[in-house]
C-alpha cells in the first residue's frame, strides 16, 4: 500500500463525498421525496470506516520508528491520528444526531452531506500536512466548505448571517495567514516545517543576536496565529463565533465549535512546535497574552446571554483560551507527563465529547419546542429527566468538574502551567474558572430549581439519543478512569515533540 | 475478620454510591425509597462504629490502609485509610447522614427519588474526603461534594435558593481551584500525589515564598469552606434557603472538611509556612469567634442566627490549629520557649491540647449545630416562619421541645458537663500558652455567646408568656391546621435523641473520643519535630 495506505482515512472520506455528491445526480425520486436519512447513514458509515482507518494508524504505528511520510507533504504520526481519532468522532456523534435535523429545514440533502464529508476531509489533510502550502490549502478548503455549510438554511436569514459573517472574517484571516507563509518562504527558502524549524535553529543556534533574515519569523509567526487563531476562535479574531454558531444549523454549530477548532489547534502545535522551536521565548508570552484574553473575553460575554445556543458558543471561546494554556506551557524538551501538549491533546478530546454532548441538547430543544431561549429549559427535569441529567453532565464537565472528562483536561492544562511556573496565567484561569461557572450553572438552575415548567414530556428523537447517550459516557469515562486516553495522549505527543529540531 | 479489614473502607466508601443508583434504578414508590434509604444508611453507620472499635488508638498511625493503582502515569492512586482524627469523623458523618434521611422521609414529599439519591451521593463524596489519601482522590471527593448539596440548596430550599445555591457553589469552587493549583505545586516539587508520602518529602523545604504560596492556595480552598472570616459570606445564605437535612449536614460535616483539610495537608506539608502565617489563622479565628457571636445577637431570623453561630463556633477550630502551628518546628518551638520561659514539654503539650480542643470542637459543633438545625427545622414545620420576633412562651406549649433545645442550645454556650465544654477548654486553655492575647481577645466572644443563646433564643422563643397574636398559622408537622404550637412527634424525637444523649456522654466522659484525636495531635507534632 505504501503512501497510499498512509492516507487512507482521506481517500475514504474523498470517495464517500464523491459518491454521494454522484448518487444525489443520479438518483431523483422527484421533489420533497428525497430520504435525507440515507444520505446521513452513508456519512455516518464513511466517517466510521474512516474513524477506522485512523484507530488502526495508531495502533500500526510503531512510536520507535517514528511518523511516516505520505507524498513528501503529509506527516503520519500518532499526533495526527490522535487528533483524525477525535475529529471524526465527533463528525460521526454529530451526523447521527443531525440527521433528522437537516431533513426537517433544508431539501438539498445530498449537497448538505457531500460537504459535511468534504469539511472532515480538509480537517483530517489539514492535521497532517507539513507543508505550509498545504497547510494553506487544506485550510481554505475547510474554510470554504465550513461558510457553505453555515449558511445553508438559504431561506433563513440567520443562517445567511451566519455564513456571510464567517466567509467575510474568515477570507481576510486567510489572506493575512499566506503573507505570513510567504515571508517565511522568503526567510527560509523552505516551506517544510520541519525545515524551516532546522533552517531558523540553525541560524538561531550559532548567532548570538537574530541575524539574516531571522528576524522576519516573528511577523510572520504572528500573521500566521491571526489566520489560524481564527480557525480556533481565539480572541481578538473571535467576533465572528458566536454570530455564526447562533445563525449556522445545529450540526454545523457543533463540528465549527469542536471538531474545526480541534484541527486548528493541531496545527497551531505542529507549526508552533515544528517550525517556530527556536522562537519558543518569543511565542509564549504571546500565546499567553491571547490565552488570558480568550478565556476572560469569551467568559464575560457568555455571562450575559440569554440564548443557550449562544452562551455555549461564548463559552467554547473561553474553552479555547484554556486549551491555549497547555500550549503556552509546552516543554519541547523531555516531556513529562503532564506536559502542555498532553494538556491540549488530553483537553481537546474531553472537551470534543462535552461540547457535542452539549450542542446536541440544543438541537433536541429544537427539535421539540423549537427554542433556544433559557426560558425553553425551564423545569426541563419534568419533561425531559434524561436530557436535563446529561446536560448537567456536560455543563459540569465544561466547569472542570472531577468525575467529568473536563476536569482532567483543566487538571493537564493548570499542572502544565504550575510545572512551568506561569502562576499568574494558572491564578487568572482559576478566577475565570469562577465566572464559568456563574453562567452554566444558570442553565442548571433554570432545569432543575423549578418544577413548573410548561409542556408536556419531550419526544427526543432516537438517533439524537443515542448520540447524547455516547457523548455523556465519553465524558464520564475519561473523567473516571483517564488513564488509557493519557496514554494515547503521551504516545501522541512524544512523537510530535521527537521531530524537534 | 482480617479479610473484612482489607476492604472494609472501600466497603464504606462506596455503600452510599451503590445506594444511591439503587434508589435511581429501583425506587418505585417513595414510601419505598425512604425505607430502604434508611436501612441502607445504617451498613455505613455500622462500618464506621466497627472502625471505631477496631482503630489501634495504642499503635496509631494510618490503618485499614488500601492501595490501588489509578492513574499509573501521574503517579496517582487509589489510597485510602483512617487516623484517629478521621475514624470519629467518619462516624460523625454516618451518624448525620441516617438521622438526616430518617428526618427528611418525615418530612420531604416532593421530588422524593431525586432527593434521597442526592443524599446519599453527598454521603458517599463526605466520606470520600475523610477516607482519601491521594490528593486526586482527595480533590475528586471534595468536589464532588458541591454538587448534591447545590442541588439540595437549590431544589427544597427557601424563597431564594437560587441565589443562595449559586453562591455557595461559586464561593467554594474557587476555593478548590486554588486549593487545585498548590495541589498541582506539591506534585511538582514532590512527584506524587499521594498526601503521606508528599508531605514526608517536605515541598518546598527551604523556599518560604513557593511554600507560602501552596500554604494560600490550600488555605483558600479550606477557609472558604470552613468558612473562615472574611470567606463567610455565603453560609448564612446556604443555610438559611437550605432544607433542614441540608443544613445539617452542611454544618455538621461539610464544614468540617475544611479544618480536616488544614489538619491532614497543610500543617504537615508546610510546616515552616504554618509557623510563619500562624498568627494569621489565630487572627482570623479569634476574629471569626468574636465576629460571628456579635453579628448573631442583631439576627432576626432563627436559623440565620444558628448559621452565624457556626462561623463562630468554627473560630474555635481555627484558634486552636494556628495556635499549635505557631510552634509546630523545633526552631519555633525554641523561640517559643524562651519566650514564655515555659519547658519545651509545656508547650507541645499546649499545642497537642489545642489540636485536640480543634479536633473536639469539630465533632461538637457536628453534633451540637446539627441537632439545633434540626430543632429549627421541627419549628419551622409547624409555624412556617423563623422570626424569631414571631416566638415567645412556647416552653409551657412544646415543653419536649423546649428540653431539647436548651440542652443544644446549652451545649453551645459551652456549659459545663455538656459536650461543647471540652472542646473550648482545651481550644482556649491550649492557645493561651502560645497566643495569649489572641486567645483573650477570643474569650470576649464566649460571652457573647451566652447573650445570644440566652437572650435571643431561650428568652425570645420559650420565656415569656405565650401570645396566640405574634404567629396564627401554627400548622402539624403533617400540615394540618392547628390551634397553637404542638410539641415533637415520634419521628422527630427519634432523631433528636441520639444526639442529645452524644452531647451528654461526651460532657461527662470525654476520655475515649480525645483518647482518638490526641493520638493524631501526638502524631503530627511529633512528625514535624522529627521532620525539619
Amino acid at each position: 500500500m505504501g503512501d497510499l495506505g498512509y492516507i487512507a482515512p482521506e481517500i475514504i472520506l474523498l470517495i464517500g463525498g464523491l459518491f454521494i455528491f454522484c448518487l444525489d445526480l443520479a438518483y431523483d425520486p422527484g421533489v420533497g421525496k428525497k430520504s435525507g436519512l440515507s444520505y446521513m447513514a452513508l456519512s455516518a458509515l464513511f466517517l466510521t470506516a474512516a474513524l477506522v482507518a485512523a484507530v488502526l494508524q495508531l495502533n500500526i504505528s510503531d512510536p520507535e520508528a517514528g511518523p511516516k511520510v505520505a507524498y513528501s507533504m503529509m506527516t503520519i504520526d500518532n499526533f495526527g491520528s490522535f487528533i483524525k481519532v477525535t475529529i471524526f468522532s465527533g463528525m460521526i456523534l454529530t451526523t447521527i444526531a443531525g440527521g433528522r435535523y437537516m431533513n426537517r429545514r433544508s431539501g438539498n440533502q445530498g449537497e448538505f452531506w457531500t460537504f459535511f464529508l468534504m469539511v472532515s476531509l480538509a480537517m483530517s489533510i489539514a492535521v497532517s500536512a507539513n507543508n505550509l502550502v498545504l497547510v494553506y490549502l487544506a485550510i481554505e478548503f475547510l474554510s470554504i466548505t465550513s461558510y457553505m455549510l453555515a449558511g445553508f438554511l438559504r431561506e433563513n436569514r440567520r443562517s445567511n448571517e451566519a455564513g456571510l459573517k464567517y466567509f467575510l472574517y474568515g477570507s481576510i484571516a486567510s489572506a493575512v495567514m499566506l503573507y505570513g507563509i510567504s515571508l517565511l518562504y522568503g526567510a527560509t527558502g523552505s516551506l517544510y516545517l520541519h525545515d524551516i524549524g532546522a533552517e531558523f535553529s540553525a541560524i538561531i543556534g550559532e548567532a548570538t543576536e537574530v541575524s539574516g533574515l531571522a528576524f522576519a519569523a516573528l511577523p510572520a509567526m504572528l500573521l500566521i496565529l491571526a489566520g489560524l487563531g481564527f480557525k480556533a476562535s481565539l480572541a481578538p479574531f473571535y467576533q465572528w463565533a458566536p454570530d455564526t454558531y447562533d445563525g449556522s444549523p445545529t450540526p454545523v454549530a457543533t463540528y465549527l465549535s469542536t471538531a474545526s477548532k480541534a484541527a486548528a489547534f493541531a496545527v497551531l502545535a505542529r507549526f508552533f512546535i515544528v517550525a517556530m522551536a527556536s522562537f519558543e521565548v518569543n511565542w509564549v508570552p504571546v500565546l499567553a497574552a491571547f490565552s488570558i484574553i480568550t478565556m476572560t473575553m469569551g467568559n464575560l460575554a457568555a455571562l450575559r446571554q440569554n440564548s443557550v445556543k449562544r452562551m455555549i458558543a461564548y463559552s467554547s471561546v473561553a474553552q479555547a483560551g484554556y486549551i491555549l494554556m497547555g500550549l503556552v506551557a509546552v516543554t519541547s524538551s523531555s516531556p513529562s507527563a503532564m506536559d502542555g501538549l498532553n494538556g491540549v491533546l488530553l483537553y481537546l478530546f474531553a472537551y470534543l465529547f462535552t461540547n457535542v454532548g452539549a450542542f446536541l441538547v440544543v438541537m433536541a430543544l429544537e427539535e421539540t419546542v423549537d427554542s433556544t431561549h433559557i426560558s425553553a429549559y425551564r423545569g426541563l427535569i419534568k419533561r425531559a429527566p434524561w436530557l436535563a441529567v446529561m446536560f448537567t453532565i456536560f455543563l459540569l464537565s465544561l466547569t472542570g468538574i472531577p468525575l467529568t472528562g473536563g476536569f482532567f483536561g483543566k487538571f493537564y492544562v493548570f499542572g502544565a502551567a504550575i510545572q512551568r511556573q506561569y502562576f499568574w496565567l494558572a491564578g487568572i484561569g482559576m478566577i475565570n474558572a469562577g465566572i464559568a461557572a456563574f453562567y452554566y450553572l444558570r442553565v442548571v438552575r433554570e432545569m432543575f430549581f423549578t418544577s413548573e415548567g410548561e409542556g408536556d414530556i419531550l419526544d427526543v428523537p432516537m438517533a439524537l439519543q443515542t448520540s447524547l447517550l455516547i457523548c455523556t459516557i465519553a465524558t464520564l469515562w475519561i473523567g473516571v478512569y483517564p488513564s488509557a486516553v493519557i496514554d494515547w495522549v503521551s504516545n501522541a505527543s512524544v512523537q510530535l515533540l521527537s521531530v524537534v529540531p | 475478620m482480617d479479610s473484612l479489614d482489607s476492604i472494609v473502607l472501600t466497603i464504606l466508601l462506596f455503600w452510599p454510591l451503590v445506594a444511591a443508583l439503587l434508589v435511581i434504578l429501583l425506587g418505585r414508590s417513595d414510601s419505598l425509597i425512604k425505607k430502604g434509604s434508611i436501612w441502607a444508611s445504617l451498613l455505613p453507620l455500622g462500618l464506621s462504629i466497627y472502625l471505631l472499635f477496631q482503630y489501634d488508638s495504642g499503635t496509631g498511625g494510618m490503618q485499614f490502609e488500601q492501595v490501588a493503582k489509578w492513574i499509573p502515569q501521574l503517579n496517582a492512586g487509589y489510597h485510602l485509610g483512617v487516623d484517629g482524627l478521621s475514624v470519629p469523623l467518619i462516624f460523625l458523618t454516618t451518624l448525620l447522614s441516617t438521622l438526616s434521611l430518617y428526618y427528611s422521609a418525615g418530612v420531604i414529599n416532593e421530588r422524593v427519588k431525586e432527593y434521597f439519591f442526592l443524599m446519599h451521593l453527598l454521603e458517599f463524596s463526605m466520606i470520600g474526603v475523610f477516607l482519601a489519601l491521594d490528593y486526586v482522590l482527595f480533590y475528586v471527593f471534595w468536589e464532588i461534594s458541591l454538587v448534591p448539596m447545590y442541588f439540595l440548596i437549590g431544589i427544597w430550599g427557601g424563597e431564594n435558593r437560587g441565589y443562595a445555591a449559586t453562591k455557595f457553589f461559586i464561593y467554594t469552587l474557587v476555593g478548590s481551584v486554588a486549593m487545585l493549583l498548590a495541589i498541582l505545586g506539591v506534585y511538582f516539587a514532590t512527584g506524587t500525589f499521594d498526601i503521606v508520602e508528599a508531605a514526608a518529602a517536605q515541598p518546598f523545604a527551604g523556599n518560604l515564598t513557593l511554600a507560602s504560596l501552596a500554604f494560600w492556595g490550600f488555605f483558600f480552598g479550606f477557609a472558604f469552606k470552613v468558612p473562615s472570616f472574611p470567606f463567610h459570606t455565603w453560609l448564612p445564605d446556604a443555610h438559611t434557603e437550605a432544607p433542614t437535612a441540608g443544613s445539617v449536614i452542611l454544618a455538621g460535616v461539610l464544614l468540617k472538611l475544611g479544618a480536616y483539610g488544614m489538619l491532614r495537608i497543610m500543617l504537615p506539608s508546610f510546616p515552616e509556612a504554618s509557623v510563619y502565617w500562624a498568627t494569621w489563622i489565630v487572627g482570623l479565628g479569634a476574629i471569626a469567634i468574636v465576629y460571628g457571636a456579635f453579628v448573631c445577637v442583631a439576627q432576626t431570623d432563627l436559623k440565620r442566627l444558628i448559621a452565624y453561630s457556626s462561623v463562630s463556633h468554627m473560630g474555635y477550630v481555627m484558634l486552636g490549629i494556628g495556635a499549635a502551628a505557631a510552634v509546630m518546628t523545633p526552631d519555633a518551638l525554641a523561640g517559643a520557649v524562651n519566650r514564655f520561659g515555659l519547658s519545651a514539654q509545656a508547650i507541645q503539650d499546649s499545642a497537642a491540647m489545642a489540636l485536640n480542643g480543634a479536633a473536639l470542637q469539630m465533632f461538637n459543633h457536628g453534633i451540637i449545630t446539627g441537632a439545633l438545625f434540626f430543632l429549627v427545622g421541627i419549628i419551622y414545620e409547624r409555624a412556617h416562619s423563623r422570626d424569631l420576633s414571631r416566638f415567645g412562651g412556647l416552653a409551657t406549649k412544646t415543653p419536649h421541645f423546649y428540653g431539647l433545645m436548651l440542652t443544644a442550645a446549652f451545649a453551645s454556650l459551652g456549659l459545663p458537663g455538656l459536650a461543647g465544654f471540652w472542646a473550648e477548654l482545651f481550644t482556649f486553655r491550649g492557645a493561651f500558652a502560645i497566643m495569649p492575647y489572641w486567645a483573650a481577645f477570643g474569650t470576649i466572644g464566649i460571652v457573647i455567646t451566652a447573650v445570644y443563646i440566652l437572650y435571643r433564643i431561650i428568652q425570645n422563643v420559650f420565656l415569656g408568656e405565650y401570645d396566640p397574636s405574634k404567629l396564627s398559622h401554627w400548622t402539624t408537622v403533617q400540615g394540618e391546621h392547628a390551634d397553637g404550637p404542638t410539641d415533637m412527634v415520634g419521628f422527630e424525637k427519634v432523631t433528636m435523641w441520639p444526639l442529645i444523649v452524644a452531647m451528654f456522654l461526651i460532657g461527662i466522659y470525654p476520655t475515649p473520643l480525645v483518647s482518638y484525636f490526641n493520638q493524631s495531635a501526638r502524631e503530627l507534632l511529633a512528625f514535624v519535630q522529627n521532620l525539619v
